[in-house]
């Protein structure tokens, strides 16, 4: 029997249309855009400068505060200009921009395909290692991965989690990563568990993907009886951190708390994968599965992308834009953001290309709400999406902080139910950053 | 008979009896308001837009009547003769205030910044600015989406339809800066109204090195800083390679308007010089 969340949640068509294909390598760009703002938190400072000759692997910008993460090189070349250049929604981000010449990796990488299971490292050694290469959560949010690792004092982890839920439709990045390279990711959640000094792990995977589950089953069961797998019924947004936590250990992340405070550390897929090359390979992260995908396709793609690579190029490589696409999303349909630029390049925690036909993405006309409650049952927070969209447009921020707005997840499942189109989401996330702003300026007691 | 006397008696010392209790219990919690609120009120316009910074008009007489000098309070709606009569009835002085205008400082019309995405969202501009830099090449200009119309309780500020900016209604604005706080982007500014409400503005609040701002909208302020330096009253100052024109300096000479390269820097109001077209070529004039 699959394990759930309690409340909420939708059944969208999963559309994993990509799932068969196996992981490309991209080919080689020809000027690779670096984003100094690749994680959550304070942007890393440039440790380049014009001409320098740069190989792969190599540090090109130092983390600068407690939040921030180290950026390496992806590719080899020389430094042509260190600019501000917009980012997917517009924002100008310090760049690194590269000409790339030929591959040249760090020699000290390895490059060898055999599987290194024996940990070295001790806990602090590998937090160390990790936050030297620069690893972030990559299931979206992009918080560096050391920070998570290292619990603040007086708190400790009871589990690991690793996230293998990937619940968005059209996405199978994760799932890829599943399939290929299912004892480096367990290693990797055996040196997270040694970092973390945890007993137990437990793996949730959507049980839409039974070839995963099985392969992990089979390989766990033989070398590593301390990581479960959990099949996780396939629902909407049970990849969301609470969800997950909720689903598994039956725990309730308090409001505006972290997983930390009910003993759980959530680690996605893909920074397992990360932090086992990182440790064992000696590999910073520079690179990411990228699925690009779409029903206006005729060729779905699973790559395995270096950062920098601008989504024109993206576009080339699969042989142009298709004719009838009228937007592309960074991420999933649910929870992605829509590229607004094609010159925007590629970052650690991008994990798909999503193509839609303008069929897929129009809006319905915005009718009067019908009182039926179906956000009210979709939501998986317990929030009265409805309420806090009318209050939201009256500006009535106290009252939205009553009714917990800044617990909004931003899944979208409200929208996706709401018969009358209502923009239910753009509404709650405007007054929930409004909200999150208000608490967060109040003199803390 | 009887029961007929019995029940008046007893309803009228009933009725004493609670009149009583009603009259010292008014008296015990008797709130003392200064009668002269009330007639401050009256003076006001009751547009309650909350322009003088008040929750209402009547927060407004309140602090009118506490206050022991009228000249920090304001209120833009009713204007100076407003005010002239509110001193009046308190039997103070107050100084005459500058009338002030909204004004729009972005001139990114569809033919001045051509738009590089599709926003095809909520229309709200809030929304908008939360979501991304904007659907044009500029991050800075008007996201076109009208919550200054929305928030405009005097029907002063429009939406063109052609030009996607807002146009301020000169008669009907009051300066009540509802307008620029509903602006995410902070393109909206109370000017002075100037001397025969003539007024002069640069029309942009890009902040971008002049490149950059230039290839996003061909009317953007570039900061090349020609308009500071002819400038013979030290009105203009640059930063964060804009301009800025201090509307207490100003004394209307248009010079600056005539040195602009990019005719970012607007007059208003004043008796036609030149053709517009002549100076500022439009994009599709490369």
């Amino acid at each position: 029997m699959s394990k759930t969340f309690s409340l909420g949640g939708i059944h969208p068509h999963d559309n994993k249309i990509s799932a068969a294909a196996s992981i490309e390598n991209f080919p080689l760009v020809d000027t690779a855009y670096i984003s100094m703002s690749q994680h959550l938190g304070a942007p890393a400072e440039p440790v380049v400068a014009k001409g320098d000759i740069v190989k792969v692997g190599q540090l090109i910008a130092k983390s600068s505060g407690f939040i921030s993460a180290n950026i390496h090189s992806s590719v080899s070349g020389v430094v042509s200009s260190v600019e501000l250049l917009p980012d997917l929604s517009g924002t100008m981000v310090q760049h690194v921009v590269i000409k790339v010449d030929g591959d040249v990796w760090m020699e000290n990488i390895d490059r060898s395909e055999e599987i290194v299971g024996e940990i070295k490292l001790s806990g602090p050694e590998i937090i160390a290692k990790i936050a030297e290469c620069g690893i972030v959560g990559l299931g979206g949010a992009a918080f560096p991965t050391n920070i998570k690792l290292s619990p603040p004092p007086g708190k400790k982890a009871e589990y690991l989690i690793i996230n293998g839920a990937e619940c968005e439709p059209y996405l199978t990045s994760d799932y890829r990563i599943m399939v290929e390279s299912p004892e480096q990711i367990l290693i990797g959640t055996k040196i997270m568990m040694r970092a973390l000094n945890v007993k137990n792990a437990y793996f949730g995977v959507e049980d839409n993907k039974p070839k995963a589950i099985k392969l992990l089953k089979k390989i766990a069961g033989k070398n590593y009886p301390e990581i479960k797998i959990v099949p996780l019924t396939k629902r909407y947004p049970q990849g969301g951190e609470k969800q997950m936590i909720e689903a598994i250990t039956g725990r309730q992340v308090p409001s505006m708390g972290l997983p930390i405070d009910v003993g759980v550390v959530v680690q996605n897929v893909g920074t397992a994968l990360a932090v086992y090359e990182a440790v064992q390979k000696n590999k910073p992260l520079f690179d990411g599965i990228v699925t690009i995908t779409g029903n206006c396709m005729t060729e779905q793609r699973n790559f395995r992308l270096r950062v920098g690579t601008t989504f024109d190029t993206m576009m080339y490589a699969i042989g142009g834009l298709p004719k009838d696409a009228v937007k592309l999303i960074s991420g999933g349909p649910m929870m992605g953001k829509a590229v607004c630029r094609m010159d925007a390049a590629s970052v650690k925690s991008t994990s798909a290309l999503l193509l839609l036909t303008e069929a897929e993405t129009k809006r319905g006309v915005e009718s009067n709400c019908i009182r039926c409650a179906k956000c009210v049952d979709a939501c998986p927070m317990g929030l009265e999406p409805y309420l806090l969209n009318r209050l939201s447009r009256a500006d009535r921020i106290e009252d939205l902080e009553e009714h917990m707005v800044h617990d909004c997840i931003e899944c979208g499942c409200c929208l996706y139910t709401c018969p009358s189109n209502i923009p239910l989401l753009d509404t709650i996330r405007l007054s929930k950053a409004q909200v999150i702003k208000i608490i967060r300026s109040r003199p803390k007691k | 008979m009887n029961t007929i006397i019995f029940t008046i008696v007893s309803l009228s010392v009933l009725g004493l009896v609670l009149s009583l209790i009603l009259y010292l219990v008014s008296q015990k919690f008797k709130v003392v308001e200064d009668p002269r609120i009330d007639g401050v009120q009256e003076l006001l316009p009751a547009a309650n837009c909350g322009g003088c910074g008040y929750a209402g008009c009547r927060a407004f007489a309140e602090a009118c009547v506490k206050a022991e000098d009228l000249d920090k309070m304001y209120c833009p709606v009713g204007g100076n003769s407003v005010m002239q009569n509110v001193a009046g009835y308190l039997g103070v002085k107050v100084a005459e205030k500058t009338p002030q205008i909204a004004v729009v400082r972005c001139n990114g019309t569809c033919d001045n910044r051509p738009k590089t995405s599709n926003y095809d969202g909520y229309s709200s501009c809030a929304v908008m600015a939360n979501l991304f830099a904007g659907d044009t090449d500029c991050r800075y200009g008007c996201l076109s989406q009208g919550d200054c119309e929305l928030s405009c309780k005097f029907d002063a500020i429009k939406m063109d339809p052609l030009t996607g900016l807002p146009e301020v209604d000169e008669e009907k604005c009051t300066a009540c800066g509802a307008c620029v706080k509903a602006c995410p982007k902070m393109i909206i500014e109370l000017r002075n109204k100037g001397l025969k409400n003539r007024r002069i503005f640069v029309s942009c609040i890009n902040k971008d090195k002049g490149g950059v701002a230039k290839k996003a909208c061909v009317v953007a302020c570039i900061g090349c800083t020609k308009c500071q330096k002819i400038c013979p009253y030290d009105a203009i100052t640059m930063s964060n390679n804009l301009a800025y024109i201090d509307y207490n300096k100003c004394k209307l000479c248009r010079k600056c308007v005539i040195e602009c390269p990019t005719r970012a820097i607007w007059e208003v109001n004043f008796p036609v010089r030149l053709p517009r077209v002549e100076k500022a070529p439009i994009i599709d004039q490369k």
